[in-house]
């Protein structure tokens, strides 16, 4: 941040963008891109509707596929968001507030995502209110000792906490948009969503109380989250998936991943909008940083996985470990290995972290070794089961890759409305960490 | 504090500041005079305002602790009476299972927890309401961005018009302003 930082200038640069956002053309590009996708998505989950999970690949044994996989890459996606606000607004990490608001946005629609993954994998998807416990006349409740159970409630929470902490943190932002808006339709709008905020003492001791409450208890949360889907895992007899660095393996590869698209977000954003002052150089520096060390921890899991394997030496866990370095799937290990670790070792230079295209560039291929990751835990452990009788091959169908790319836009449209629409940056929290610094003049 | 309905009035005086230290000074002296309904509007949080306003309410953390309570009750107990009512024996499964029935009871803890948390905080601060009668205050519009306001209100017993902007004018802020109370908005 600049010297000269004053607090006038602050607030007119964060809410000039949803008042008068510069570029729109750029901004219509992407978002009629991102529309065309979640057309695909409507398609894809249309056909599905109609015609039942036939029409993608998974069959006994790998009843899985894509849809599972998929759903933990994005939920994954999503705790970065949570642990960037929460966990650095605890630790009193000054620097976050360049970067909480649009990573808990990305947490939001990130889990929106996940969240449709296993439903639309239910193969009737439209009862899946049954998981829901309800007194029904059905004298049946959900099986609370089923992961699918688990699930439910873990996204279910997940998706209102991430919500409920993100909006109370925009309010004081939407006042300050609504105190600048000049037209009528953005005043009441704007002014709806603020709640009518305006800034009292009283209520900013409570508001504070209520945040840091929320993040202190969210940080948890996101570490029982991906702990609850590494458990879906570890809940089946499968050879392969049983290994007690599974939680911390999850959680860790889900900050990881998460980071990156922060990352990606960051340097798009940073680009897009102008924010050159707000989002600094250090800021990306050290996202890069965070996401080093996530990596490094992500890599712990692959070497420890491999050690379970050899020093419990049992036949079938063996024979996992042999089919992802040399199977039918080993193309995911490698491709996670590769896509992982390989490109995130440029990091350890301080002349390369300070390059946001490089950057770009790693944080991607972070996405894709991620992805790889998830397919990898999946495909390899399911596709050969303790029996012979249980082998099989999954090949994911046109739909599914449709479907995939309609996820891409069930994240893209509303982020990018988002983005048009709303502050991105956290104004009042940047004003606020600056003249704890002493580094804000008052104009 | 209760603040005045907003028919009275004047509703209050508002002083207006451009530095935080000025308004946490101003807040300080308002005190020491004996004013006691007052109120303070700035950007953003300012560490030393609940303290220089007297205040030290615990009520959202302890609202925080009953909805965690509340809602690890709620899990475990809709475990326990739904396996009990509704047994399902599969898989050689106890009945009652407390270590998987803890992952739902941990997550409607944190569910409960924050739903109270943050619906307290909203309650307590009387949110939304979105018309009040300091909106109408010059300059108010920048409370959000980068000025710093003093609101003395019309129900404290200490409030007398002349003498209160008297001394509203002695704290040195940009100017002392009467909050009209307003209509509500059609």
């Amino acid at each position: 941040m600049s010297e000269t930082a004053s607090d006038t200038r602050i607030t007119a640069e964060i809410t000039r963008i949803p008042l008068h956002y510069p570029h729109m053309r750029n901004w219509w590009l992407l978002f009629g891109f991102s529309l065309v996708l979640l057309g695909c998505f409507f398609v894809a989950a249309g056909a599905l509707f109609l015609n039942g999970v036939g029409m993608w690949g998974n069959n006994i044994p790998v009843n899985w596929g894509l849809a599972i996989s998929n759903y933990v890459w994005f939920l994954g996606i999503g705790h970065a968001g949570t642990l960037i606000s929460a966990l650095l607004l605890i630790t009193n990490a000054r620097w976050r507030n360049s970067l909480n608001r649009f990573a808990e946005a990305m947490t939001l629609f990130a889990v929106v995502c996940a969240g449709l993954y296993p439903i639309l994998h239910l193969g009737r998807p439209w009862l899946f209110y049954w998981m829901a416990p309800y007194p029904n006349t059905m004298t049946l409740y959900p099986q609370f000792k089923s992961p699918l159970s688990w699930d439910f409630f873990a996204v279910l929470t997940y998706l209102t906490v991430s919500l409920l902490f993100w909006y109370i943190g925009i309010v004081p932002d939407l006042a300050s948009v609504r105190d600048r808006a000049k037209t009528r339709r953005a005043q009441v709008l704007y002014g709806l969503a603020a709640l009518g905020w305006r800034g009292s003492a009283r209520h900013w001791a409570r508001w504070q109380q209520a945040y840091r409450l929320t993040a202190a208890i969210a940080v948890p949360l996101v570490v029982s989250v991906h702990s609850e889907i590494s458990l879906l895992f570890a809940a089946g007899p499968i050879p392969g998936w049983t290994s007690t660095v599974f939680p911390p393996y999850f959680v860790m590869g889900a900050a990881f991943s998460g980071f990156a698209v922060v990352l990606m977000i960051a340097v798009t954003l940073r680009h897009a909008l102008s924010l050159r002052d707000i989002v600094t150089e250090r800021h990306l520096d050290l996202l890069a940083r965070f996401l080093l060390t996530t990596g490094l921890m992500t890599a712990y899991g692959y070497v420890y996985e491999v050690f379970d394997a050899l020093y419990g030496g049992q036949k079938q866990d063996l024979a996992t470990l042999h089919d992802r370095f040399t199977g039918l799937y080993a193309y995911s290990y490698w491709g996670a290995v590769i896509f992982n670790f390989v490109p995130l070792q440029l990091l350890w230079f301080r002349g390369i972290r300070a390059r946001p295209a490089v950057l770009f560039l790693i944080a991607t291929s972070v996405v894709v070794g991620m992805w790889y990751e998830r397919y990898m835990l999946l495909m390899t452990a399911l596709y050969r089961d303790y029996l012979v009788s249980s082998w099989g091959e999954y090949h994911a169908s046109l739909w599914e890759w449709l479907l995939f790319a309609g996820m891409i836009g069930v994240f893209l449209a509303p982020f990018l409305l988002f983005v048009r629409f709303l502050p991105v940056i956290s104004a009042f929290e940047v004003k606020e960490a600056l003249r704890e610094t002493g580094d804000l003049s008052h104009a | 504090m209760r603040e005045p309905s907003a028919d009275r009035q004047p509703f209050g005086l508002m002083a207006e500041f451009c530095a935080p230290e000025q308004l946490v000074h101003a807040v300080r002296r308002s005190r020491e005079a004996g004013y006691r309904s007052l109120d303070a509007y700035s950007p953003y949080p300012l560490e030393e305002m609940p303290q220089a306003l007297g205040m030290n309410g615990n009520a959202v953390p302890w609202l925080c602790l009953a909805g965690g309570v509340l809602g690890a009750a709620t899990g475990y107990g809709l475990q326990l009476f739904t396996n009990d009512a509704y047994p399902i024996a599969t898989g050689g499964r106890p009945l009652f299972a407390w270590q998987p029935f803890m992952l739902i009871t941990f997550e409607l803890m944190v569910l409960f927890a924050v739903g109270f948390t943050i619906a307290g905080m909203l309650v307590l601060n009387h949110l939304p309401r979105l018309h009040h009668p300091v909106f109408a205050v010059t300059d108010f519009h920048r409370a959000s961005a980068d000025r710093f306001f003093l609101a003395i209100f019309c129900n404290d017993p200490r409030f007398e018009i002349t003498q209160t902007a008297a001394f509203l004018q002695s704290l040195e802020p940009l100017r002392v302003e009467a909050i009209q109370s307003t209509e509500e908005p059609e």
